[in-house]
């Protein structure tokens, strides 16, 4: 075919339909927005309880992790990401999920190769990173900040 | 070398007889449009395995069954079996077939694999080396899935460009007896790459490969886009025909008449939310199993050229940044009669 | 009104997320690595924290939030250890998180089955 790369990549543009963008960001500001409004709800419930603040958010996001995981597992969480895509991936609801799925998926390579190996082909990055990045705010913080 | 002509073709010295063809489909492909036309729609994708992989090997083993059947044969009389599927190592249709005690001759050609092996088992029978030869070809939607994108369960959105894997499995009975629908020749295709690296926007990464096949095919045989009633892509889908047809218009011929897409014809986008269309080897193999073989039969259809497409990665290629090459074998079919 | 702040933030979290992918064509995977490694750094420099004050789980609850969490826990590290706190701060913060999603992953392992779709 005597069409330039270039040229190509332009045809394809073209051709190829866009992601409904404004749809997309309402449905992922509603169900995203009210993943943490519950969020926020839980957390005065386990005030009222008695928890301090750093209690209660601890036990936020046990509660949403388990929440995730287990509509991961009933094989609904996907559905919700279909629909709310970042407003269900974003909330640590959606850390939850990027390991419960591939831990169930993999089962069948085994418990160490498949689960044990594969829980983290999606989480594992985001630890790697988060606690880098922790460690470079610490340097930081040791010798020019507090 | 009289049986070639030009660069890529060979035309057979008589007809290589499509003696039967089987389809083994999963529900979601059965209610599609075509869903009444397959030998076998599965309520269960898992086929009764205990995991995707072996449920496309369960497919494969009942499509080559089925097909055997079809055409009044064992599956054991076979001379030689060629199968291709998607997974890695051809597992889909090691497992599958490993039980035929066939010649077994395994091909990778991405989501041509159907055309690859029509035309493969074509020139075996043609050059006579074989008297039956049974194509296999097979994808499974969750196997897929799991090796080339993400965790099944795991919550990402398919972008309006991906394509929906078909889940399924096709065979096809070649027989050097000559006589109804028949494969007369075969134009071999190329390796092009456009410089697509978006494993999202497969149609885009093979159109230039089918449209360099197509046009290729035209200038060796000498023949005009006329000459078949209709030319039929394997899996580009709803953004990949769009690009062929501007391709091949470009080149100085006129398909947008006569050119069909499997990707399109199996599955209803509106209804299934199969975005681009459908993809995988099964796609264009059950379609043209179900489909098209069977409209030729009834003479509806005469003359087509059958083009399965394919684009050639895998997960590691994309993420090294490789881009990705397509790939499209044509073959002509015709019903010879008799 | 902070369930409303909660909502309107968190949502808006999400947006910035929505659009990424859209845009660029990140995967969600990806997405996941930039709000959490963004959240570490926001609450590094102290604006984060600012924010989780008026809009509560609508900054926790996203991902960002957990990087800030990560930031958080170094910076207490350091104050009452010193500096090897810059080792153990990070995943110190986390460990209840990536913990209960271990567990809880694991054990869904052993329940669930992987279903077509």
């Amino acid at each position: 075919m005597d069409i330039s790369k270039s040229h190509y990549k332009k045809m394809v543009e073209k051709a190829s339909p866009n992601s409904r963008l404004g749809a997309n960001c309402a449905k992922a500001f509603v169900v995203g927005g009210l993943i943490c409004a519950f969020g926020q709800v839980l957390n005065s419930l386990y005030m009222f309880w008695g928890a301090n603040a750093d209690q209660a958010g601890t036990y936020v996001a046990m509660s949403l992790i388990f929440l995730a995981v287990l509509l991961t597992g009933l094989g609904k969480y996907d559905d919700l990401a279909t629909f709310a895509g970042a407003g269900s991936g974003v909330p640590i609801t959606g850390f939850a999920n990027a390991m419960a799925a591939p831990a169930i998926e993999f089962k069948k390579e085994g418990y160490i190769f498949g689960v044990g190996a594969k829980m983290f082909i999606i989480a594992g990055p985001v630890i790697v990173y988060g606690t880098l990045a922790s460690m470079v705010v610490g340097v930081f913080y040791f010798f020019f900040g507090g | 070398m009289t049986k070639r002509l030009g660069k890529q073709t060979v035309l057979f010295s008589r007809p290589v007889g499509i003696l039967a063809t089987s389809s083994v489909v999963g529900p979601k492909e059965g209610e599609g449009p075509l869903g009444s036309k397959f030998d076998v729609v599965l309520d269960d994708p898992m086929a009764g395995a205990d995991s995707w992989e072996k449920a496309e090997s369960a497919l494969v083993k009942q499509s080559v069954q089925l097909c055997a059947s079809k055409a009044g044969m064992e599956t054991a009389n076979f001379d030689y079996l060629i199968a291709g599927d998607l997974l890695n190592q051809s597992t889909g249709s090691i497992f599958g077939v490993r039980d035929t005690n066939v010649p077994y001759l395994g091909i990778f050609g991405a989501c041509s694999a159907m055309g690859e092996g029509l035309s493969i088992g074509g020139m075996l029978i043609d050059g006579g080396f074989a008297d039956n030869v049974l194509v296999s070809a097979s994808s499974h939607f969750c196997s897929a899935e799991k090796q080339f994108r993400f965790p099944l369960e795991f919550g990402a959105q398919r972008p309006p460009t991906s394509s929906w894997t078909v889940t399924g499995a096709a065979a096809a009975a070649l027989t050097s007896k000559v006589g109804g629908v028949s494969v007369l020749g075969c134009t071999t295709g190329k390796m092009v790459d456009m410089g697509v690296t978006d494993a999202n926007n497969m149609g885009a990464a093979m159109a230039g490969a089918a449209a360099d096949t197509i046009v290729a095919h035209f200038k060796d045989t000498g023949r005009s886009p006329h000459y078949y009633d209709a030319i039929i892509t394997g899996d580009l889908g709803y953004i990949g025909s769009d690009l062929l047809l501007q391709m091949v218009d470009k080149a100085g011929y006129q398909i947008t008449h006569n050119h069909k897409d499997c990707g399109i014809e199996i599955f209803d986008r509106d209804r299934q939310n199969t975005l681009a269309g459908g993809s995988g080897c099964a796609c264009s193999g059950v379609t043209f199993a179900a489909h098209f073989y069977e409209e030729m039969k009834a003479g509806r259809l005469s003359k087509i050229l059958f083009v399965p497409t394919g684009a050639l990665m895998s997960p590691v290629s994309v993420q090294q940044g490789e881009s990705i090459p397509g790939i499209a074998h044509a073959v002509i079919i015709e019903n010879v009669g008799g | 009104m902070q369930y409303l702040w909660a909502f309107l933030v968190g949502g808006a979290i999400c947006v910035i997320g929505q659009i990424l992918i859209d845009k660029t064509k990140l995967t969600s995977a990806r997405i996941l690595v930039l709000f959490v490694v963004a959240g570490v750094i926001l609450g590094g420099i102290g604006l984060y924290p600012r924010l989780a004050e008026f809009a509560g789980a609508g900054a926790t609850v996203p991902l960002p939030g957990f990087g800030n969490l990560l930031a958080k826990g170094v910076k207490q590290e350091i104050d009452q250890v010193g500096a090897i706190g810059i080792l153990t701060g990070g995943l110190k913060a986390s460990a209840a998180g990536v913990m209960a999603a271990v567990a809880l992953s694991f054990l869904a392992s052993l329940i669930f089955e992987p279903k077509s779709k």
